[in-house]
C-alpha cells in the first residue's frame, strides 16, 4: 500500500513537472513563422534624449498651461479635482520647483513659473526601486512604464523626489471628455502610477515630443550624446540649472534661468 | 493540534465570533476599496503611502521581536524562556501575516501581485522584503509547530530545528533592517534618509514587540491555565526597558545632527512634526503625546522596583505601546512624505473606511495569534509544563 | 479490510461526484456549442497572420506585441509574407475590427474569459459614460 501510494506521488509530480516544461516550450513558439520585428523608418533615435526649457519665454502659468494642455490631451490624461489628481506637465514657482530659497531675488524670477515634468533621470531612483520593472530604462535614456505590469505599490512615488508621479486612486475614466479622447492611445486603469513618457510613442514615427511642438520654440529637446544636435547647442550658449542636482539622479531636463 | 482550537469555552467563541464578524464587516469596506480603488483613503498624490504602510512597518517590528526571547534561550541557554519561546514564535507568525494582510490592501493592483514574483528585480528592495517576510513566516510556522508537537509528545526536539531556529535569529534581525531600507535609501526624503533609521528600527521594535507579546501573554495567563516563569517576565522587561533607552536615544541622535548641523532639509520634517509648519500642525499634539508617554514609560520602567511590580508593569508597557505606535505608525510615514518634493506641507489623515480596513486586519492577525496561543495552552496544559497550580519547574 | 467510517465516506463521495457532475448534467440534452458569428473586417481580407493562428494565438501575439513595443522599442512588425504592420492594439488591430461588441466579445463572453485589454486601450467605438 504504502510502496505503491510512494509511486503514485513520484510519477504524479514527474508529470507535473513535464506539464510545466511542456507549456513553457510553446510559450517560446508564438509568432508566426518567418515573421520579424523593427523600428518605423521615420523613428527619431538617440543616445541619450534630454529637454531645455527656456523659462523666459514660458514663465507664466499661461504659457505653461497650453504645454500641459497639448500634454495631457495628447495622452488622455484625467482633470480630477483635488488632491488625488493626476498630471504630467505642470507650473510650479521657484522654490517649489529648484528647492533653493534665495532671499532677494530678482522681481521676474520670484514671480516666474517653471514647467514641471518628469526628469528621465540618468540613475532614476524610481526604475531603482520598481519590483516588477513596470518602470524601465530605455537604452535611449526615456524612464518609461508598462502600465500593463505595474501593482501599484507606489513605491516609485516615494523614491521620486521631484513628485513627478501620480497615482490612479481612482477610474480614471471618469474624469475624462471621453467624447474628446485620443483615439491613438490608451487612458489608464484604476490603481496603477503614471507619468510624462517623453513622448516615446510620437518619437517612435518622427514626430517631437507633444509639449515641445507647442511651445513655439521655448522647449528644445534632441540629443544629449550629439554634439551637433540643438540641445547641446542650446546648452552652450545659455546658462542652465537642473532640480536637485545633489541628488545625483542626473536630470534629463535643463532650465534656461 | 489544531483540533486543538476547535475546542473551547463559551467565552473563547465568543471572542473568536466577534474577531469573525470584524474580518466580514472589514472585508466589505475592502470589496469598495476593490471597485472604487484606493481614493476611499486619505492619501494623495503627495502622501501616496498611509496608515497601511505604516502598520506593515509597525508590525515588522513586531514580528522581529520574537527574537528577544529566542535569542536568549537557543544562543544564551537562558532556560527562564523556555516556556516563553513558542509565544515567540507564534506571536511572529500572528504579525507578519499582517505585514502581508497591509501589504495586500495597500497595492492598488492585487490581482496582478504575483508580477513581483514572476519578474524577480533584485535591485528592488520591496522584493527583498517579500522575500525576508515570507522565508521568516515559514521559519517560524516550521520551528514553532514541530517543537510544539514534540513537546506534546515528550519527544525531542529535532536537531534541524535548532538549525532553523538559529537561521530565524539572523532573519528576525534581516527583516527589519530590509523593512527600514525600503525607506532609508530614497534620495529627497529627508526624514528616512538616515544611516541610523535601520537601527531606530530594531530599537523600537525591540521594545516595542516585548512589550506587546508580554501583554498578550499577562491576559494568555488570566484566561488560561498557562504561568510563566515570573523570573522570566522579570528578565523579558529589563530587555524591554534597555531597548526603549536605546530607541530614545537613537531618535535623540537624530534630533542633535538635525539641529545643531542647522540644514534646512534635516530640520523640516522634525519641525513639521513637533512645531508645525505653515500653520499645519496636525501631528504636533500627537508627537508630543508619544514624548510624554515616552519618557513615562522609561520612568516606569527605569526603577527596579516600579518594573519589578507585576501590578504597574502593564501599565507600562501599555503607554510604551502607545508612544512607539505614535512614533512608527503615524510619525514615521506622514514626517516622510512632509515637506513634499516641492517643499509644501501636504496633511493627511486615514479616513474611517481605511481605518474599518486595517481593523480587519488587525483582526485577522489577533485571530491567528488567538487560535495559535490556544493550541501552544492547551499542549503546556496536556503536558503539565508551566501550569498555575504545578510549582514552578526547576528548568 | 475493513473500511472505517464507511458511511461518511461514501457520503463525501457521492457529493463530491454530484457537484463533479453537476455541470455535466446540467447541460445534458442542450444544443452543441455553436462557435459565434464574427463580424469579419469589409475592407480587408487578411489578418497579420493566418486566420487559424489569430484565433488561437492572438492573445501570445499581443502579449508580445506589447513587450516589443514598449519595451523594446521595435514598433513594427513584418508578417511571414513580408507585409509590415505597426505593433497597435488601437492603432492596427481596431482600424479593422471596428467594433469590439461584434468582434472581441463574441468568443470572449462565450469564453467566460474578461481580458483587461479596454480597461485601458479605447475601443473603436468609443467610450460612454
Amino acid at each position: 500500500m504504502n510502496h505503491t501510494r510512494r509511486n503514485f506521488l513520484k510519477f504524479a509530480g514527474l508529470t507535473a513537472a513535464g506539464l510545466c516544461v511542456a507549456s513553457a516550450g510553446g510559450a517560446l513558439a508564438v509568432s508566426g513563422a518567418g515573421s520579424a520585428i523593427r523600428d518605423d523608418e521615420k523613428v527619431l533615435k538617440a543616445k541619450r534624449w534630454a529637454m531645455v526649457i527656456d523659462t523666459k519665454k514660458v514663465g507664466t502659468k499661461e504659457t505653461i498651461a497650453v504645454l500641459a494642455k497639448a500634454c495631457h490631451a495628447a495622452h488622455n490624461v484625467p482633470d480630477i479635482p483635488g488632491k488625488q489628481n493626476i498630471k504630467w506637465l505642470w507650473a510650479a514657482g521657484f522654490e517649489e520647483a529648484f528647492d533653493q530659497p534665495n532671499n532677494y531675488m530678482d522681481e521676474g524670477l520670484e514671480k516666474r513659473e517653471f514647467p514641471l515634468l518628469c526628469n528621465h533621470c540618468t540613475n532614476a531612483p524610481c526604475v531603482r526601486v520598481c519590483p516588477t520593472q513596470a518602470t524601465y530604462k530605455r537604452a535611449d535614456g526615456i524612464v518609461a512604464m508598462d502600465y500593463h505590469r505595474c501593482i501599484g505599490c507606489r513605491y516609485c512615488m516615494a523614491g521620486c523626489p521631484f513628485g513627478a508621479r501620480s497615482f490612479n486612486f481612482m477610474e480614471p475614466r471618469l474624469h475624462l471628455d471621453l467624447a474628446a479622447l485620443n483615439k491613438e492611445f490608451p487612458t489608464r486603469m484604476r490603481g496603477v502610477v503614471e507619468k510624462c513618457n517623453f513622448c516615446v510613442e510620437r518619437l517612435a514615427h518622427g514626430k517631437q515630443p507633444a509639449c515641445v511642438e507647442a511651445s513655439q520654440g521655448a522647449l528644445v529637446f534632441g540629443d544629449l550624446s550629439d554634439p551637433a544636435s540643438e540641445v547641446r547647442k542650446v546648452l552652450r550658449e545659455h546658462y542652465t540649472i537642473r532640480r536637485k542636482p545633489a541628488l545625483g539622479t542626473e536630470p534629463g531636463v535643463y532650465y534656461i534661468i | 493540534m489544531l483540533e486543538k482550537a476547535l475546542k473551547g469555552s463559551p467565552k473563547y467563541y465568543i471572542w473568536i465570533g466577534f474577531l469573525l464578524l470584524l474580518i466580514l464587516g472589514g472585508s466589505g469596506v475592502y470589496m469598495l476599496q476593490l471597485m472604487q480603488g484606493l481614493t476611499i483613503t486619505g492619501m494623495s498624490r503627495d502622501v501616496s503611502w498611509g496608515f497601511y504602510i505604516a502598520q506593515f512597518t509597525y508590525l515588522v517590528g513586531v514580528a522581529a521581536s520574537g527574537v528577544m526571547i529566542v535569542l536568549p534561550y537557543y544562543f544564551h541557554h537562558y532556560k527562564k524562556f523556555k516556556d516563553l519561546v513558542i509565544f515567540g514564535e507564534f506571536m511572529a507568525i500572528g504579525a507578519v501575516v499582517m505585514c502581508l494582510g497591509f501589504i495586500v490592501v495597500d497595492i492598488g493592483q492585487p490581482q496582478r501581485m504575483l508580477n513581483v514574483l514572476l519578474f524577480p528585480t533584485p535591485n528592488s528592495i520591496l522584493f527583498w522584503d517579500m522575500v525576508v517576510l515570507n522565508g521568516y513566516l515559514i521559519l517560524n510556522v516550521l520551528v514553532g509547530w514541530t517543537c510544539l508537537e514534540c513537546d506534546r509528545q515528550h519527544l525531542p526536539h529535532p536537531k534541524w530545528t535548532k538549525v532553523l531556529a538559529y537561521t530565524s535569529i539572523i532573519w528576525a534581525f534581516s527583516i527589519h533592517t530590509v523593512t527600514a531600507f525600503l525607506y532609508q535609501g530614497l534620495p529627497g526624503r529627508h526624514y528616512w534618509l538616515t544611516a541610523i533609521l535601520a537601527a531606530r528600527f530594531l530599537a523600537s521594535a525591540f521594545c516595542s514587540g516585548p512589550a506587546i507579546l508580554l501583554l498578550v501573554i499577562m491576559l494568555t495567563q488570566k484566561v488560561t491555565t498557562f504561568k510563566a516563569n515570573v523570573e522570566g517576565i522579570a528578565t523579558l522587561a529589563k530587555i524591554i526597558t534597555y531597548a526603549m533607552v536605546v530607541n530614545v536615544f537613537f531618535f535623540l541622535l537624530e534630533v542633535f545632527t538635525a539641529f545643531y548641523s542647522g540644514i534646512p532639509g534635516h530640520m523640516h520634517s522634525i519641525v513639521y512634526l513637533f512645531k508645525g509648519v505653515d500653520g499645519h500642525a496636525e501631528l504636533v499634539p500627537f508627537m508630543w503625546t508619544a514624548v510624554a508617554l515616552g519618557l513615562g514609560s522609561l520612568c516606569l520602567l527605569i526603577p527596579p522596583r516600579l518594573r519589578d511590580n507585576i501590578k504597574l508593569l502593564p501599565w507600562s508597557l501599555a503607554i510604551l505601546v502607545i508612544a512607539t505606535w505614535i512614533d512608527k505608525g503615524l510619525g514615521l510615514l506622514i514626517g516622510g512624505f512632509n515637506p513634499t518634493p516641492f517643499e509644501t506641507i501636504a496633511p493627511y489623515w486615514p479616513t474611517g473606511k481605511e481605518l474599518i480596513v486595517s481593523l480587519m486586519i488587525y483582526s485577522l492577525g489577533a485571530l491567528v495569534v488567538t487560535i495559535l496561543f490556544k493550541i501552544a495552552t492547551e499542549v503546556k496544559k496536556e503536558t503539565g509544563a508551566s501550569q498555575k497550580e504545578a510549582v514552578p519547574a526547576e528548568n | 479490510m475493513k473500511l472505517y467510517n464507511g458511511g461518511k465516506i461514501i457520503t463525501g463521495l457521492v457529493i463530491f461526484l454530484g457537484i463533479f457532475l453537476a455541470p455535466l448534467a446540467y447541460n445534458a440534452g442542450k444544443a452543441a456549442y455553436i462557435q459565434p458569428k464574427l463580424k469579419m473586417p469589409e475592407n480587408e481580407k487578411e489578418c497579420v497572420e493566418s486566420k487559424e493562428f489569430m484565433r488561437t494565438k492572438h492573445m501570445q501575439l499581443l502579449d508580445q506585441w506589447r513587450d516589443w513595443a514598449l519595451r523594446d522599442g521595435q514598433r513594427m512588425y513584418v508578417n511571414s509574407k513580408g507585409k509590415v504592420f505597426e505593433m497597435s492594439l488601437q492603432k492596427t488591430c481596431m482600424k479593422c475590427h471596428t467594433n469590439k461588441a461584434e468582434f472581441c466579445d463574441k468568443c470572449h463572453n462565450d469564453a467566460s474569459v474578461t481580458p483587461y485589454c479596454w480597461d485601458c486601450h479605447v475601443q473603436p467605438e468609443g467610450l460612454k459614460k
